[in-house]
């Protein structure tokens, strides 16, 4: 077996422990990466205290209960808090997720909240990474309603059943927890687009309004782009939507097969 | 360029050494990539003109994601509906306030731009002959307050969530140039008075980027976090308001914050309005449907002013739900639950997660939360800034526009009606589009910046980035939230508004004491927050002035001791100025637009509201 480390700088240290808030009577501990390009130093792991009397139950509210009352240089992405706007999806316990809607109780590991970035992405700071590629593969499907006939003066028609197969499709946030937690992505993420940006380019196939279907289909017919999904299902797990990126993908391979028979 | 080599002249020496500005040309610049600004980007990029769009977070993380129960538009697709209906709909939700001019352009022009949404994918619910689903929503009627209409297009509950993701695409389509987390710290008004663009910081990296453009467009949404408990996200204060104040600007009718009727108790989420829009009623703590009471016809489906009072009088009485009987009960567990998956699966996911509840069984645990804000920067109804000088109430600043929740056109006046909001987004935004298309010609020439553009926004940056005061920006944020919450609540009283106004000036005062931990540039948001803050305090204040100089109960603001409508003396939008050094807010008004756009209406003339 080859043998694999990380790079001298990457290599994680012990880091801080911040002091437990005073007069605080059940308290969570928080071990959390943090990571500060500016200073020249490898990344490390501060502990915290966070006290649950005083505190939201979800992780984001000790991760917020941590930079206002604990740390302010504490760095991570948040918005919405109620889990439609993707900002806050890191790796909690072993698991990528989002924060905001995700208990602390939920995922204690020997009694400890470990929060890390999402994996296998650059840092840009502690518990921001950069999604920029990933972004970009988003793009690469053309997310948008293509059609070559002329559009009715009203909708479009759609019946129930055609709206349904967009039902576990559309609801992708593009918090990225599913292409992150994906080992054919860790691997190739320059070249396969990964199961968030599939499962976006499912919803479009899908769509019965669409009218570019084959080239759509084109654009994914590619060793790297879509076929190397290995079913590994990974990104299922993690959706924190509970949607099913795998098997979006498993769609599109077998409209794949279809249309060359 | 040569004149962007003229510009990198004009930055501050002191703080243009600390900071290297880098320069940016576009047409049109469009600050925020929720609705509204990304209807814009598209409209201005379609007319040919060189756009960006600068934000603070990735377009598909802004607030109109989290938008549930629907947009409004007439197109009649359960039954007979009709512009002119939902005009008196919105003049009455808006308890006379609202802009007569621009409420018809609204809703004239959101038929056409729900189906041009529908035209560029968003996934909305269907009928079943394959129409656009709506469903009924609080003060929304027919014939003129007669029956109920179902007006409000849905995609499930998450109709925010596909227009934004729509629009993201639509964006993508025509190639806009997109500054993803870049924060607009201020901008740049020239002697004339005209806005020439923005500074910005980009937070990945921490540079100065000095953005210029004939018009710049502000999208940047409503001020919510200027409360404790709002269902607004972390990233709503009011940036574009922010930075109107300090540019000497006013804004209008700020004392206007609207409380949406059903927040999950505790964490503050929202329940969809669609919900009571689906057959779900609220029961006090003796069962009672109270919205019977308050509202006799329309009951549960009131305006949300209406409903958000008399939860509150419930729980005054006594008849509160819970251990402290401090809020209200929801109840959907009447509905059929394949109804509930089909047409409100958010909420029944928002409620199990937040309050533990299995909606097909147990009621939600609810209270009125703070949720939009009807004022904001004052436009008339192409978008254009207004301001009021030498007497003049319709003055345009050159160079600026306002859509979305930031801006107050005023269709929503004292009480904007749920699903009115998604509307305002994507027609304004539309007539941004329009507007600058017919202002400015591509690729225009431009004259050079003053000399002192960035100092206003760097001075600012650097106060904040080595502010070592002793109080933390969450300590005093919290503060700021906590007055907001006891004095400018639901109910008022000249009384609280005034101990409202001393205690909010002291938190203001108190800024001078801020203390900022991370010094570094590079994606530092404590640095960020602290600016945030700044742009929230100077809301807050003027909120609570307008309040307590607005001595009336209208729509969303209600004073326990002027309990009635004053026509004849507060018939008029409150402007408000702020001095962002001492603090000092000046009041002034405008008058209330009394008439219509054409002919096809006549101006809907006050009367008393009931529901």
């Amino acid at each position: 077996m080859a043998e694999f480390t990380l790079p001298k700088n990457s290599q994680i240290t012990t880091g801080k422990v911040w002091p437990k808030p005073a007069g605080a009577k059940k308290l969570t501990e928080f071990r959390i990466y943090r990571w500060n390009p500016d200073d020249g130093r490898n990344p490390r792991i501060d502990t915290y205290y966070v006290d649950r009397e005083d505190c939201g139950p979800m992780v984001l509210d000790g991760l917020i209960y941590i930079k206002n009352k604990i740390d302010p240089t504490l760095t991570f992405r948040r918005s919405c808090r109620e889990g439609v706007c993707g900002s806050c999806a890191m790796n909690i316990g072993g698991t990528n997720t989002l924060a905001c809607t995700k208990g602390m109780d939920e995922v204690l590991v020997k009694g400890v909240v470990n929060v890390y970035p999402l994996p296998h992405m650059p840092v840009v700071k502690d518990l921001v990474p950069d999604l920029t590629r990933f972004y970009a593969q988003h793009a690469s499907i053309e997310p948008w309603l293509q059609t070559d006939t002329a559009a009715p003066e009203k909708e479009w028609r759609q019946s129930k059943e055609d709206r349904e197969q967009l039902d576990g499709l559309y609801e992708c946030i593009l918090c990225a927890c599913c292409s992150t937690s994906c080992p054919s992505y860790w691997w190739n993420g320059d070249r396969y687009l990964g199961p968030a940006a599939l499962l976006q380019a499912t919803r479009w196939l899908k769509d019965s309004r669409d009218e570019r279907t084959g080239a759509r289909l084109d654009n994914l017919e590619d060793p790297f782009r879509l076929y190397r999904c290995h079913t590994i299902m990974n990104c299922a797990q993690a959706c924190p939507k509970s949607l099913n990126p795998a098997k979006a993908i498993a769609e599109v391979k077998k409209m794949m097969v279809e249309r060359h028979i | 360029m040569a004149d962007t080599a003229t510009n990198e002249a004009a930055a501050p020496s002191k703080l243009g050494a600390a900071y290297p500005i880098e320069d940016h040309t576009y047409d049109v610049l469009v600050v925020g990539a929720g609705g509204a600004g990304l209807r814009a980007v598209v409209g201005c990029s379609e007319a040919g003109l060189r756009t960006a769009c600068i934000t603070k977070v990735f377009p598909t993380r802004s607030h109109t994601v989290a938008a549930q129960g629907g947009v409004a538009a007439s197109l009649g697709n359960m039954g007979d509906d009709r512009w002119e209906w939902h005009m008196y709909d919105t003049v009455k939700g808006s308890d006379w306030l609202g802009d007569q001019d621009a409420i018809e352009y609204l809703v004239r022009n959101a038929p056409a731009a729900v189906y041009e949404l529908e035209h560029w994918g968003v996934p909305f619910s269907r009928t079943e002959d394959g129409k656009i689903y709506q469903r009924p929503f609080g003060g929304m009627t027919t014939h003129f307050g007669k029956g109920t209409a179902q007006r409000t297009c849905a995609a499930a509950d998450r109709t925010g969530h596909a227009m934004l993701h729509t629009l993201y695409g639509a964006a993508l389509k025509h190639k806009a140039e997109f500054f993803v987390e870049y924060f607009a710290i201020d901008l740049i008004m020239d002697e004339e008075g005209k806005c020439r663009g923005v500074v910005a910081l980009k937070l990945d990296d921490g540079t100065i980027h000095r953005f210029r453009a004939h018009l710049t467009v502000l999208a940047t949404g409503g001020y919510g976090r200027a409360y404790f408990s709002a269902t607004s996200a972390h990233t709503c204060t009011g940036d574009g308001g922010g930075m109107v104040l300090r540019a000497g600007l006013p804004l209008q009718d700020m004392e206007f914050v609207q409380f949406h009727p059903t927040g999950i108790y505790g964490s503050g989420c929202l329940i969809t309005e669609g919900a009571r829009g689906e057959g779900g009623y609220l029961t006090n703590s003796e069962g009672e449907r109270f919205m019977e009471r308050y509202a006799p016809s329309a009951k549960d489906l009131a305006s949300r002013d209406v409903v958000s009072r008399s939860i509150t009088m419930e729980i005054r009485e006594g008849r509160g739900v819970g251990k402290n009987k401090d809020h209200a009960f929801l109840h959907l567990d009447h509905l059929d639950p394949a109804i509930l998956h089909e047409r409100l699966p958010g909420i029944s996911e928002s409620a199990r997660i937040f309050a533990g509840v299995d909606v097909t069984r147990e009621p939600i645990p609810i209270l009125p939360t703070v949720h939009y804000n009807m004022g904001g920067i004052p436009t008339n109804y192409f978008g254009e800034v207004l301001d009021k000088r030498k007497g003049d109430p319709d003055t345009v600043v050159p160079g600026l526009m306002a859509i979305g929740e930031a801006a107050c056109v005023s269709v929503h006046g004292a009480n904007r009606l749920g699903s009115n909001s998604l509307i305002d987004l994507v027609v304004f935004g539309r007539a941004a589009g329009l507007r600058a298309a017919e202002l400015v010609k591509p690729g225009e020439k431009h004259s050079p910046l003053p000399e002192n553009s960035a100092e206003l926004a760097l001075s600012r940056l650097d106060a904040a980035r080595y502010a070592k005061g002793s109080t933390p920006t969450a300590e005093l944020r919290l503060k700021m939230q906590k007055v907001m919450q006891n004095n400018c609540a639901v109910f008022r009283t000249g009384e609280v508004l005034e101990e409202g106004k001393t205690l909010i000036h002291e938190v203001f005062d108190h800024a001078s004491d801020i203390g900022v931990s991370d010094r570094g540039l590079i994606w530092n948001s404590d640095l960020m927050e602290t600016l945030e803050f700044e742009n929230l305090i100077g809301q807050a204040v003027v909120t609570m002035e307008s309040a307590a100089n607005r001595k009336e109960s209208r729509g969303a603001h209600a004073r326990e001791d002027y309990p009635d409508r004053d026509d004849a003396n507060w018939m008029k939008h409150t402007l408000a100025y702020f001095d962002s050094k001492t603090g000092a807010v000046r009041l002034d008004d405008r008058p209330v637009h009394t008439y219509t756009l054409t002919n096809d209406i006549q101006y809907i003339e006050p009367r008393k509201r009931v529901y």
